[in-house]
């Protein structure tokens, strides 16, 4: 296996008296897309939530890239690397789709109150370079001319992208997406994949959690699959298909 | 709002050119208005305070979407600091020291020389304005960082109990130590200076202000003071929101989470709105105290946070010209009506049939119901041309490049 970009271990979270995940981890190599399926419930939302640090988890290890890092506030998790997208959509919607992005930046950037009224050389030219690494994630995903529009007056498959780019201007290791497909058609899904290809080949590791199945077998170079919080099965998504525990699963086996 | 726009960004030569007449109209309204005698003035001075207080209040409530019901508190911080610090209000704490700690009044009275303890403390402007500033924004900060984990209605409440705990300090810490005069309130604070000339004009002098061989009434200097100040507070709002952080204060506003999630450290980004909003207050309450000569408790009470608050809300939230068309009519409108409205209806009916205070609060209640009714984002919210359809859009920008 190549370089490995996220390796969770032991991950054990419980709400009250739920167990919501037990000993749940993932070890995703560099590069790949990485599925992460379930049925509704598994706790897919729930261990995303826990590894960009909207959660505490009770116990884990967690390690990106190599270094250990701590999911202890979804801010710092955006500056270590990993950046997401909601599983409902969560624009700033009454700025412009830009300027969505422009607050992706944030992160990357430094300038502060002085920079803000003194708009000194190095300020602007971070504004100006903020505002043009914006545009040019706007055109990446594909709805560049859109920049000026409200991003609440969007289309619903706009949006999507939208966040998708919002996430990208963090400059992300790991792009983690809570199910990007929901509510899209067949040819949004089409165009969805292909959009998901080209940041791959950019360079950048996706999680992907997904319930369209079909979407994710073509797609994914491996697949972890999650029921009442446990890890049942890991693997290449061919290994996945025939997988009499992951049928079960979703069929409703043998209980 | 056709004739005037403040569109920097997409019709510069129009907002520019707004911009230069407004200012030439404001240079020149005092002298006009000062014909008809300086009470009128004195309200526009009044209008420019609360225009700075309304668009410090638009950073927390406006861009950041933090409900501050206490604000108020803010402005009688930087009123009572001047207070301190600009008047004989320090001897009179010193007196009151003495009893309980005469060691520490030595070390004021060494520290300060023997005059202290006769003349108290008077601070030049050029301390006054910056230490107002940058206590109001600790200030902010000390309300702030309890309620961080609040929103709306829930943040709304506690922002309203700072208010009045502060008002409440204000009118009870006279006793022991005599910091604040208690509800008599300080009197005697100096009035400003700069440059070695009073805004109230010398002893004698009839409140006119000499510069030069040129003179006006005070007033008319105050009404340049806060005009130079308003001027400042609009540009540094709006340098501020067209900013990395602006950005970050808007993005919480409209989600925190996703905030959170892209990376903005919600806590110190929400600290510094409550701060920067809070130091305009501040400045704010300098003015005032030094303006009128007196502070007391009373000035700063609840009311005075929801005026300030429906200025913002009422011009149109997150957006500065919005916000300083309701503090220039929500401050100066009922001024002008206890003018004009008792003389009106003495020459009408030969006497005063309703009273213009309750016309006053009768108007004002049903401006704020019709226009929230009708124009719920305030009277001149922030411009979307991108809502409007394309095709209108296209017709703007062909006008626009004809100009």
């Amino acid at each position: 296996m190549s370089e490995i970009i996220l390796n969770i271990v032991g991950v054990n979270k419980r709400f009250g008296g739920l167990q919501a995940l037990t000993d749940v981890g993932v070890k995703i190599a560099k590069g790949q897309i990485y599925g992460l399926i379930g049925p509704n419930g598994a706790g897919k939302t729930t261990f995303f939530n826990v590894i960009t640090g909207l959660y505490q988890p009770d116990t884990g290890t967690f390690e990106l890239d190599g270094k250990p890092y701590s999911p202890s506030a979804p801010h710092a998790v955006a500056k270590a690397g990993i950046a997401r997208t909601f599983q409902n959509i969560r624009l700033f919607g009454e700025m412009s789709a830009l300027e969505n992005v422009m607050v992706g930046r944030h992160v990357r950037t430094r300038q502060g109150v002085f920079g803000a009224i003194f708009r000194h050389k190095a300020a602007r030219q971070e504004e100006a370079a903020i505002r043009a690494r914006a545009q040019e994630l706007l055109d990446f995903v594909g709805i560049g001319q859109y920049a000026e529009r409200t991003a609440r007056f969007l289309s619903y498959g706009d949006q999507r992208r939208l966040e998708i780019a919002r996430a990208l201007a963090t400059e992300p290791k790991l792009l983690a997406l809570d199910e990007p497909a929901a509510g899209m058609n067949a040819t949004e899904k089409v165009a969805l994949r292909e959009l998901l290809v080209k940041i791959q080949r950019a360079g950048i590791t996706i999680l992907l959690i997904e319930h369209d199945v079909k979407l994710m077998m073509g797609l994914c170079d491996r697949i972890s699959v999650l029921e009442y919080g446990k890890l049942i099965a890991e693997g290449l998504p061919a290994e996945i298909q025939k997988n009499q525990a992951v049928i079960d699963a979703y069929l409703g086996g043998a209980h | 709002m056709a004739l005037l726009t403040f569109d920097t960004a997409h019709k510069p030569r129009q907002a520019y050119t707004s911009m230069a007449v407004l200012l030439a109209v404001m240079l020149v309204f005092p002298f006009v208005a000062a014909q008809f005698g300086n009470s009128w003035v004195r309200i526009l001075d009044m209008a420019l305070l609360y225009i700075m207080l309304a668009l410090g209040l638009n950073i927390v409530v406006g861009f950041a979407g933090l409900l501050d019901l206490g604000y108020i508190a803010f402005f009688a911080v930087g009123a009572y600091l001047t207070g301190l610090f600009a008047s004989p209000q320090f001897a009179a704490l010193l007196e009151s020291v003495v009893n309980y700690h005469p060691e520490l009044q030595d070390a004021i009275v060494r520290t300060f020389g023997e005059d202290v303890r006769t003349n108290g403390i008077h601070l030049s402007v050029w301390a006054i304005v910056p230490l107002a500033a940058l206590v109001a924004a600790l200030f902010g900060a000390l309300l702030g960082a309890p309620t961080l984990k609040l929103r709306g209605d829930y943040l709304a409440i506690v922002t309203l109990g700072f208010g009045e705990i502060i008002r409440i300090f204000m009118n009870n810490l006279n006793d022991p130590i005599n910091f604040t005069n208690g509800p008599q309130g300080i009197n005697l604070i100096d009035p400003i200076r700069i440059f070695g000339v009073s805004l109230a004009g010398e002893a004698g002098s009839r409140a006119t202000v000499y510069i030069g061989g040129f003179g006006m009434p005070s007033v008319n200097a105050y009404y340049f003071l806060f005009l130079l100040l308003c001027m400042v507070s609009i540009f540094v709002t709006s340098r501020l929101q067209h900013s990395r952080l602006g950005r970050a204060w808007v993005a919480i506003r409209e989600d925190e989470i996703a905030a959170k999630a892209m990376g903005i450290n919600t806590r110190n980004v929400k600290l510094l709105a409550f701060s920067m909003g809070a130091s305009f207050g501040g400045v704010a309450g300098a003015m005032f105290a030094a303006f009128q000569g007196f502070v007391s408790p009373e000035s700063f009470a609840l009311t005075e946070s929801i005026a300030v608050l429906a200025m913002v809300v009422l011009g149109g939230i997150g957006h500065i010209p919005g916000v300083v068309m309701g503090g220039v009519l929500l401050a100066a409108l009922p001024e002008v009506l206890r003018h004009v409205v008792e003389p009106a209806q003495q020459a009408l009916f030969g006497k005063v049939v309703i009273e213009a205070e309750v016309l006053r609060q009768l108007l004002y209640g049903l401006a704020m119901v019709l226009i929230m009714l009708n124009r719920p984002a305030g009277l001149w919210p922030s411009p979307r041309k991108e809502d409007r359809p394309a095709a209108a859009l296209a017709k703007d920008e062909k006008e626009e490049s004809k100009a």
